[in-house]
């Protein structure tokens, strides 16, 4: 199995707080990783080193064997909602075209080509929003959006799909279909998913990695209360949310 | 009718209307930018500067519209590097900027021999002074504007809808930034004639943001901006005329009457759409159950 993404004591410091502390990951081609951890863990920082967004205070960061901001282009990346207005005038359509522009999909002067188009209906119809591609984004659900930013991601043709808390604004029964549509993206490309709710995504993803500043946990097989609570520092009953299971060997 | 009888018969008249419809091109087109990224205060702040260059070149005998496009792209420049360092500053510099390119501008024009009557003209426009000459910059600007917002649309679109996803995918954040600042200059420049650089914000703003609350794309707004405003100046000027009010002022006036009356409708408008979903979803509710 090709590494597809390496930290190697990777240590990130702002404004002389540790953020993250000597973090050592390898995620393989093909694995759906779940990272797990309370809030200001660290996760999102973790993700932006990943982008190379941010750059590591000490530690080293490889994304295909190569820095992450050469490997950009080969990474869809689906944020938080807050990186953007949500009133802000754009179809459907025309935000997930933007994610052809860079990495040579599309031309870089005037207008999209039919390749483009069809490469973003192809996206949206895989994403389940091809229905609502003509609205303006502030209509949509929760989910529905969620959709249409994952649809943003894949037009590029990523074969590393990175989303941070994917089902932070979105209801139980949406949780339940985006995984699905995420354990099928899977078969193509490799899935780091940012989450804190533990003992959902372990039904979801091969591997968990428990961060809170650095690597608490690192493992394969299902997440027990002791485990949350050293990562959340305090005893936490696991709820079985009796979703089916849908763990894959690794 | 005395109005389009004397444009009839009046040539500065004509010159007076062909620069209010050149000005809501571009007006029009990087208004909807400066509406839907809410820079409106960086703008505010490059109109303003742009009195100091005026000044300098006033002083100087040269042109004081060069005078504008010179200072104007400067201060975008300024503006454009002081909020990309992301300092907790940047209202109070571009404050700075706003006040201090004013008191350089009116230092050279007070120290310029001779009747100072240009003073009012450069902040409250002057619009039935128009030269054919000016009418030839305006247009050259506009196409310098349209052009560029025409290459790249898609790109000003990414990194104003979503800075980081834009960076992820390698657009040049910095530099399209800098780049749609400096058109907003350019645009600036093109209405100082028209309704003076105290008033430009409103020309530039006011009916991009009465597009917005209408249409729902940018492209869209641009258009319905730029057709908003060529009757906001049109209106404005036809309006002025028999009552001999300074035609500037009353473009702007008539341009902020149509925005709050279009706020209060589509408030309104907007509260009974939310009205009938929420009874939609009730009645599906009670439906479904």
């Amino acid at each position: 199995m090709t590494a597809v993404i390496e930290l190697n004591e990777v240590s990130f410091t702002y404004t002389g707080q540790l953020v993250l502390e000597d973090i050592d990951l390898t995620v393989g081609d093909g694995e759906f990783l779940g990272l797990v951890g309370p809030n200001a863990s660290g996760k999102s920082t973790l993700l932006k080193v990943i982008l190379g967004l941010l750059r590591p205070t000490r530690g080293r960061v490889r994304v295909f064997g190569r820095p992450p901001s050469e490997s950009r282009k080969a990474i869809g990346y689906v944020p938080q909602f807050a990186t953007f207005r949500r009133d802000f005038p754009i179809s459907v359509t025309d935000m997930v075209l933007l994610g052809r522009l860079g990495g040579g999909a599309t031309r870089n002067l005037g207008g999209y080509r039919a390749a483009d188009r069809r490469a973003a209906a192809e996206a949206m119809a895989e994403a389940q929003v091809f229905d609502v591609r003509t609205r303006p984004i502030g209509t949509l659900s929760g989910g529905q959006l969620q959709r249409a930013l994952v649809a943003r991601a894949l037009v590029s043709n990523p074969r590393l799909l990175i989303l941070d808390e994917p089902t932070a604004n979105i209801d139980v029964m949406a949780e339940e279909d985006i995984f699905g549509l995420f354990r099928r993206l899977n078969e193509r490309m490799t899935i780091v998913v940012v989450s804190h709710d533990v003992g959902f995504i372990t039904k979801y993803v091969h591997r968990v990695a428990c961060l809170n500043r650095t690597l608490v946990c690192h493992q394969t097989g299902a997440i027990t209360g002791e485990v949350i609570e050293q990562l959340y520092g305090m005893p936490v009953r696991l709820i079985d949310h009796g979703h089916q299971s849908g763990v894959h060997p690794g | 009718m005395d109005f389009f009888d004397a444009v009839a018969s009046q040539e500065f008249l004509r010159y007076a209307l062909v620069a209010g419809i050149l000005a809501s091109i571009g007006c029009g087109v990087i208004g909807s930018f400066v509406v839907v990224k809410r820079i409106g205060y960086l703008a505010g702040g490059i109109a303003h500067a742009v009195l100091g260059g005026m000044g300098i070149a006033y002083f100087l005998g040269r042109d004081p519209i060069l005078g504008a496009l010179v200072a104007a792209l400067i201060a975008a420049v300024i503006v454009g590097w002081i909020s990309r360092q992301g300092q907790q500053h940047v209202d109070t510099i571009i404050s700075a900027l706003w006040a201090v390119g004013m008191a350089i501008g009116i230092l050279f024009i007070s120290k310029t021999p001779g009747y100072n009557v240009d003073l009012l003209s450069f902040l409250f426009g002057n619009i039935l002074m128009v030269a054919p000459s000016d009418l030839w910059l305006i247009g050259m600007l506009d196409v310098i504007v349209v052009a560029a917002v025409f290459l790249f649309y898609r790109q000003f679109l990414a990194v104003t809808f979503d800075e980081e996803f834009a960076l992820l995918r390698g657009i040049p954040v910095g530099f399209f930034d800098l780049l749609l600042l400096a058109m907003v200059a350019i645009t600036v420049v093109t209405v100082i004639r028209v309704v003076g650089l105290i008033l430009v914000i409103a020309l530039l703003t006011l009916p991009a943001a009465i597009a917005g609350q209408y249409v729902g794309s940018v492209g869209r707004i641009m258009a319905l901006a730029t057709l908003l405003g060529a009757a906001f100046t049109v209106g404005g000027l036809a309006l002025s005329y028999g009552p001999d009010l300074p035609a500037g002022p009353t473009i702007i006036v008539l341009a902020g009457l149509v925005y709050l009356v279009s706020t209060a409708f589509h408030f309104v408008r907007r509260q009974r759409r939310m009205r009938r979903l929420v009874r939609r979803e009730a009645s599906r509710s009670s439906a479904g159950s």
